[in-house]
């Protein structure tokens, strides 16, 4: 390249600060989270003066009632669900390939996946629930039911309600995960040589496929993972009660007023935390083991691998999960508007809106502060997600491996194990409970999918464009404006509503950091099921869900209208 | 109990892509041990006639006529029932196997044994002039020594009929007639039926067989 005009390296250097903010914007807060939780393990309240240190956390913790059962459902609902849900999604992955049926559930994956976990959480319950819509459905013609049967099914407490809710709602991210790994392994010839060396299609796709593409699935199987093994929102709603699992468990001691309990529950945390590590490096071993396990099968020639069972019983879960997932959401709607609805009428006796107006006021309170808070945290992820873009692009080398798995540090530590430390450090720093600690605490989960969505169509255009620019004397900021911002504006904003939809969700992120000064829709939503009237509670959840589908919905116009303009103008 | 004789039979093959039609219709005979060359230049719709007889055939072409190899009709079968062998120009090797583990893909379950299995496949990558190579990465391996592996992949799979996708197209020249009379070889020391696409004229040439040029009137090729 010729001579660089001074506004150039100006501007580089500029671009040169991203990477580091980005570490302490989303990094730092972890560490220091994480931080603030290990120490009142051992008895240590930072900012609170010094303390000797003690082991009594952990001996309360060890002590308290309900631990073990506790720790027991825990494992059962996370560990099972994870591998229920990666069996189901390679199922209906290798055995569907290339199907009609798979190209449309493609263009549905992603407001499936925006769907907000209280919310589905929520639906969810209503339907299935002794009391819920299906049995209303099926009484008392078929059951002879005219009161709610006797069994528990939601709130159970081996936690398979939570456990099948949890299934429903990570089989559409690993979906998602896999077809995208599909297109980087060229995935549909190499299918095409196993088929016509005489392998049917399941196989074809576990020996051929399926080796090629679990590297870049890990991450988010871990992710998948950890989630499951301490997740809050979903577990309040529908997992046990007597005791909870263990991330309800500590939460209840984190909001407990006697400070002993406090203390215990950062132990419980640290405990949960090192459960989650145990239990990846676990998977990783039975990983290792499972791929020696299936190297002489890979080779063995065998061809077919219960073809057709793979094929109908995945089609038929899939299925079910969808029915499940639509149900749940159209059951919300119907409660939102319900009067009355008796057990076992089919449908409510009479409509209204009056627990709409009656709420309203609060309702719309936490509209706004929902609104607000995903709108300024998924902006700044943008910009600071282009920002590290365009430094990658002008300084230096496109992000690795390792960058990839700091991008996904937030998704494998339990969220309770550095939040509750983090709320301490924002009472240090006189921030709890104000806007810029919510957001703040938003922005840690946020960031990640935002990099994630925009850096592959990032990537992926064409540096033509930015070399005859630059060629023409254009400055890093006036190409950046004027060629890659124009072109990438369908991507930056279903990133910007991607990340819009994961704010919403955030139950914990908003918890802790807002101190409840700040109720968000899911707050609202998870409290509001406690409260008894599923009217109030369908409203929330159907106003969690309706938000970032609104967002979703407007991107997907934006960059469809994008993506015809430049068609059109080829 | 008549023998049936080893051919792989076009009849009335043709291909559309919207509304152009591409190709046919078709009528072509390949016997036992036969290599038939079909021409034409890129985007005439060669590839997808051997996508169309091997059953891999993207859903955006359509296609009509029918195709009979061994006297079994291949139309609705599956892909993996078809026994169509096919080789592309990208050797297309996974690459999360060994080329030994490679060619033992296409090996028959049949062939039972550990033993059994790797002396054949030793086999196989003597006749291709690679011994020693099996526990290799096949990303260690030149263009011409992965095509080989390739074809012997094919081979072992013990298919029916051979369809060739341009495989000579990605090698240089010189190496590209050697490649070429070792596909060649093989196929008719087989007894394989083998269909030929290309755009090359030499490869035609060298095929000392029938060649149909898909430019040319199209009633010429009905024979």
């Amino acid at each position: 390249m010729g001579s660089i005009s001074p506004l150039r390296t100006g501007a580089r250097r500029w671009l040169r600060l991203f990477p580091p903010v980005t570490v302490a914007l989303f990094l730092a807060p972890i560490a220091a989270g994480l931080m603030g939780t290990v120490l009142p393990s051992f008895g240590y309240l930072p900012g609170s003066g010094s303390a000797p240190l003690t082991l009594t956390p952990w001996r309360d913790f060890f002590n308290a009632p309900g631990v073990e059962s506790a720790l027991l459902a825990t494992m059962v609902t996370g560990v099972g669900a994870t591998v229920l849900s990666v069996l189901i999604a390679v199922a209906v992955s290798a055995s569907w390939h290339g199907t009609r049926a798979v190209s449309s559930l493609r263009k549905w994956l992603a407001p499936l996946l925006a769907a907000p976990h209280a919310a589905f959480a929520m639906g969810f319950a209503f339907l299935l629930a002794p009391s819920g819509w299906l049995v209303r459905t099926i009484s008392p013609w078929a059951t002879g039911w005219d009161r709610p049967p006797d069994f528990i099914f939601v709130q159970d407490p081996n936690g398979i309600a939570l456990l099948i809710a949890l299934v429903c709602k990570e089989i559409f991210f690993l979906l998602l995960m896999i077809w995208a790994a599909l297109g980087q392994v060229k995935a549909d010839r190499l299918l095409d040589i196993a088929r016509t060396l005489g392998y049917r299609p399941v196989s074809a796709w576990c020996k051929v496929v399926l080796p090629l593409i679990y590297p870049q699935i890990r991450l988010p199987v871990y992710a998948v993972l950890a989630y499951s093994l301490s997740v809050v929102d979903m577990a309040i709603i529908l997992g046990p009660t007597a005791p909870p699992t263990l991330s309800v468990l500590i939460l209840t001691w984190f909001q407990d007023p006697a400070p002993a309990m406090r203390f215990q529950g950062a132990a419980g945390a640290v405990f949960l935390l090192m459960c989650v590590f145990l239990t990846i490096a676990m998977w990783r071993a039975a990983e290792c083991l499972g791929a020696k396990a299936t190297r002489d099968w890979l080779t063995s020639g065998a061809r077919r691998f219960a073809d057709t069972a793979v094929r109908w019983i995945s089609g038929g879960a899939m299925i079910a999960i969808l029915a499940v997932t639509v149900g749940a959401l159209s059951t919300l709607v119907l409660w939102s508007i319900t009067n009355v609805w008796r057990f076992p009428d089919f449908v409510p006796s009479s409509f209204s809106l009056e627990v709409w107006q009656d709420i309203w006021p609060r309702l719309r309170e936490s509209i706004v502060i929902t609104s607000i808070v995903a709108m300024v945290s998924a902006s700044i992820a943008i910009v600071v997600t282009l920002g590290c873009l365009e430094n990658e692009q002008w300084n230096g080398k496109p992000t690795g491996r390792r960058s990839l798995t700091l991008l996904y540090l937030p998704l494998v530590v339990p969220q309770i194990s550095f939040l509750f430390g983090l709320q301490i450090m924002f009472v240090m720093m006189n921030m709890d409970g104000t806007w810029s600690a919510v957001i703040w605490g938003h922005l840690i989960f946020v960031l990640p999918y935002t990099f994630l969505v925009l850096s592959d169509p990032y990537r992926a255009l064409d540096s033509r464009y930015a070399r005859a620019a630059s060629s023409l004397g254009a400055s890093p900021l006036r190409l950046f404006w004027r060629i890659r911002a124009p072109l990438l504006l369908g991507a930056i904003t279903i990133s910007f509503s991607v990340g819009f939809a994961v704010s919403v969700t955030q139950y914990l992120a908003t918890l802790f950091p807002s101190v409840g000064r700040l109720p968000t829709l899911t707050t609202e939503a998870v409290i509001s099921v406690s409260g008894g009237d599923r009217r109030v509670a369908a409203i929330y959840g159907l106003t969690q869900l309706a938000l970032p589908l609104l967002v979703f919905g407007a991107a997907m116009m934006v960059s469809i209208r994008r993506a015809r303009q430049f068609a059109g103008s080829k | 109990m008549p023998s049936i004789q080893k051919t792989l039979c076009l009849d009335g093959v043709s291909l559309t892509l919207g509304l152009r039609r591409l190709i046919g219709p078709l009528t072509l005979k390949v016997g036992e041990g036969e290599i038939v060359t079909v021409m034409g230049p890129s985007g005439s719709g060669k590839s997808a006639l051997l996508n169309f007889i091997c059953g891999t055939l993207e859903s955006a072409f359509e296609a009509s006529g029918e195709v009979v190899l061994n006297g079994r009709r291949l139309n609705l079968l599956a892909v993996e029932q078809r026994r169509v062998g096919i080789l592309f120009q990208n050797d297309l090797l996974f690459p999360h196997m060994s080329v030994g583990e490679n060619l033992m893909f296409g090996l028959p379950a049949n062939v039972q044994g550990r033993h059994e299995r790797h002396l054949r496949v030793d086999q196989a990558l003597m006749e291709a002039g690679l011994e020693g190579f099996a526990a290799r990465n096949p990303a260690t391996l030149s263009g011409g020594q992965r095509a080989r592996v390739a074809l012997m992949r094919v081979l072992l799979s013990e298919p029916e009929a051979l369809l060739l996708d341009e495989p000579f197209g990605a090698l240089d020249t010189s190496l590209r007639a050697q490649f070429r009379s070792f596909v060649f070889d093989h196929a008719r020391q087989r007894g394989l039926p083998t269909l030929l696409v290309t755009h090359d004229h030499e490869d035609a040439a060298a095929s000392n067989g029938q060649v149909i040029d898909l430019l040319q009137n199209q009633s010429e090729t009905k024979a």
